[in-house]
């Protein structure tokens, strides 16, 4: 856990004042509409279907205990008693009064959370691995690093009015969690031949109307030249990227049209004005952000606790440990994620009581800390496995324990249509009837790993394109259509989908998932091939055959 | 609009003067960058100060020869979404060693005071009445800055690197 001191307080306090001010303004009608916009984005408030959304930033998805228990406040307090929590480490509140919005960030600004810059075009909440720390296997804990850049990048005066909004994911991990080729600036933390921890620069990602993969731009920047490289990249796209066209204002857009190497090159321009300036970081500098964040006081545990083999005889246990229970880097402790993909239930989504027994959880077993996955579920990061049928049995009791993470009930969704007022088409009611389907742990371990994501329009909240089948909502004629795309994927390896046909409508569109499952089933070369593998292997033809043979 | 120069509303002493109206013989005055570019050594060698309101979509790279003998350039914010003019007076003042004076023109408005003073504007061609006026609670709102610019706030990072290392003695 990162903690603040008096100037990450001030400054959030001092936010919140200001927007304080603002709103009053926007009350009485000084800052007309139009003005405002653009300020409230910068606080997380939308102007949704319904009411208010207001947007909460989890940098780099971690929490502590104090910290959920506030989330869980707000939410009681100002809202429906429920929060949801996005692909963006973000926690966002559906139907929140603008009058309310100075207290409810005034209560979070009590325990260093803030909603700065979670919309906007601007830089957005840094997210990242969210078993960063804790994996086996890290160069080092990235979020030392995410830290620092979420701090040069919160009130940046020269990057909060870009051409459009602008996203950093950061991991250092070889098998990426966070996602950072669809970014607009993927980091992936390095050590070279000299030992010297640096980054891998990807730059151009990004879902939407025009999906890209990131590509690399650098190799290796050095963590000390990270701000000026980073504020090069930013310089260069904010003179350049194009303000003509909100659709083509990304910098991918950018990036495609001047090719990876000419960007670069302006990059590389751009930089030697500044490089080696103030923004080149010391070592005592990344040591003092480094000394606050706060690590558990570990004991020596055994791998294979008694309580461990005692519950291994009962079945539900096993199934859920089998795939919510990950490695941790010391020995006689796990990563354990918590589904909030219920059968049935809108994925994401927690109750302010949930919210509360999970802090709780955390307290107790967890040394405090929480984190939030961009798959939209939780994690408890430091379990003693001796601990995990206790916890178990209490998760399980809070609806939380559905054995179900990463495999094909485990569905990341935008709110769709049931909220967004940019949506087409509905998204939860899809992944409800879904999750339904799957809910058998029997056959979704026969499948194994399987991603669905879906989208209710084309902006790909839902990341629809690098799901391993990918759910599109659009309009025809005033009627929900759903375009399916297959062999799509988000991690180290990361793809775009390809369409498998024409959209189906809504009432079929758990059919024809289900037919393309069934359709991997029956053609996997080995239990063990994954989907997304199988995909990759045949084509989209068989499993177009599939579906379209019969309809 | 009222200019707030250094913290202060004040009068504009510069004269706005269209490309195809004939300059003064005297007074300061501000014209276009095509008009600067099109006859610079004349122009810059003029005995009264100058000024040019430069795009937000040309690099402030080509004003490099004539800075020293410019009074003021004036950038331009056509909406205040568009925030291309933040980087050019940073690279103006911080890159290239600008010293004269910096205006901000277009929808300028309170609530990016703070960023631009902190970008190294000094002059804002502020749109709203009572947004001048509240120049100075605006540009008061924060005591602590992340990033270091310019301005001569010293960052988070470097007050904690300081910090460190008086507690490390």
């Amino acid at each position: 856990m990162y903690a603040y001191d008096d100037i990450d307080r001030a400054i959030v306090h001092e936010r919140v004042e200001e927007f304080r001010d603002q709103v009053s303004r926007r009350l009485s009608g000084e800052l007309t509409e139009d003005e405002f916009k653009p300020l409230r984005l910068m606080n997380g408030v939308y102007l949704q279907l319904h009411a208010y959304m207001f947007r909460v930033a989890i940098p780099y998805g971690t929490l502590s205990s104090a910290q959920l228990r506030k989330l869980a406040h707000v939410a009681r307090t100002y809202d429906r008693g429920y929060g949801h929590f996005t692909t963006r480490q973000n926690i966002q509140f559906n139907w929140i009064a603008l009058k309310d919005l100075p207290d409810a960030l005034a209560d979070l600004a009590e325990v260093g959370i803030h909603a700065m810059q979670t919309s906007g075009n601007c830089t957005r909440n840094v997210t990242a691995d969210q078993w960063a720390g804790v994996a086996p296997g890290e160069v080092e804990d990235p979020r030392v690093w995410a830290e620092i850049l979420r701090q040069h990048t919160a009130l940046h005066p020269e990057f909060s009015f870009l051409p459009r909004k602008f996203k950093f994911a950061i991991t250092a991990s070889d098998h990426d969690r966070a996602a950072i080729k669809i970014h607009d600036i993927g980091l992936k933390l390095v050590r070279n031949d000299a030992g010297e921890t640096g980054f891998e620069v990807l730059v151009g990602g990004g879902l939407g109307r025009s999906p890209f993969i990131g590509r690399t731009i650098k190799s290796f920047v050095a963590g000390r030249d990270i701000l000026s490289y980073i504020e090069a990249v930013l310089r260069v796209y904010n003179q350049y990227g194009r303000r003509d066209n909100i659709y083509k204002a990304r910098i991918k857009i950018l990036v495609h049209e001047l090719g990876i190497e000419k960007f670069a090159a302006e990059v590389e321009q751009a930089w030697a004005e500044i490089a080696d300036g103030p923004l080149t970081l010391d070592d005592e500098m990344i040591e003092d952000i480094r000394s606050r964040f706060i690590y558990p006081a570990y004991e020596k545990l055994p791998a294979e606790p008694d309580e461990l083999r005692a519950a291994a005889g009962d079945a539900r246990f096993e199934a859920w440990r089998n795939n919510s229970v990950a490695p941790h880097r010391h020995d006689g402790y796990a990563i354990v994620t918590l589904s909030l993909k219920p059968a049935g239930g809108p994925p994401g989504d927690a109750t302010a009581e949930q919210m509360d027994a999970v802090a709780d959880l955390a307290d107790k077993y967890s040394f405090g800390e929480i984190r939030v996955g961009h798959e939209q579920n939780l994690v408890l990061p430091h379990v003693a496995r001796r601990d995990l049928p206790a916890l178990w049995a209490a998760l399980d009791k809070l609806g939380l324990a559905t054995p179900n993470v990463g495999l094909v009930s485990d569905i990341i969704a935008c709110p769709g249509l049931d909220y967004c007022s940019l949506a087409n088409a509905r998204s939860i009611p899809i992944a409800q009837e879904l999750s339904r389907r799957f809910a058998s742990p029997e056959t979704a371990a026969l499948i194994g790993r399987l991603h669905i994501n879906i989208s209710g329009c084309i902006n790909a909240c839902g990341h629809h394109h690098v799901g391993h089948i990918g759910i599109l909502g659009v309009e025809k004629n005033g009627e929900e259509f759903y375009q399916i795309t297959i062999g799509g994927r988000a991690d180290e390896g990361a793809e775009l989908g390809e369409l498998i046909g024409p959209a189906v409508p809504y009432g079929e569109v758990a059919d024809v998932i289900e037919d393309i499952v069934e359709a991997y089933l029956s053609l996997r070369q080995r239990p063990d091939e994954l989907f997304v593998d199988a995909v990759k292997r045949l084509g989209v033809e068989p499993f177009k055959e599939r579906v379209y043979a019969t309809r | 609009m009222p200019l707030v120069k250094n913290g202060q509303i004040t009068a504009d002493e510069f004269v706005a003067v269209a490309d195809d109206v004939e300059l003064p013989a005297e007074g300061a005055v501000l014209i276009s960058a095509a008009r600067l570019l099109a006859d610079p050594e004349r122009l810059v060698a003029r005995n009264s100060p100058l000024g040019v309101i430069w795009p937000n979509n040309r690099d402030v790279a080509e004003l490099k020869p004539w800075l020293d003998r410019l009074a003021l350039i004036a950038l331009v914010f056509p909406t205040y979404k568009d925030g291309r003019a933040h980087s050019q007076a940073r690279r103006l003042r911080e890159v290239y060693g600008y010293r004269g004076e910096l205006r901000a023109t277009g929808q300028v408005l309170r609530d990016q005071f703070t960023f631009l003073v902190r970008n190294g504007f000094d002059a804002l061609d502020v749109k709203k009445e009572t947004d001048a006026h509240a120049f100075g609670e605006a540009t008061h709102r924060y005591t602590e800055f992340y990033q270091p610019t310019g301005d001569g706030h010293r960052s988070a990072l470097q007050l904690r690197r300081q910090r460190h290392l008086t507690s490390a003695t």
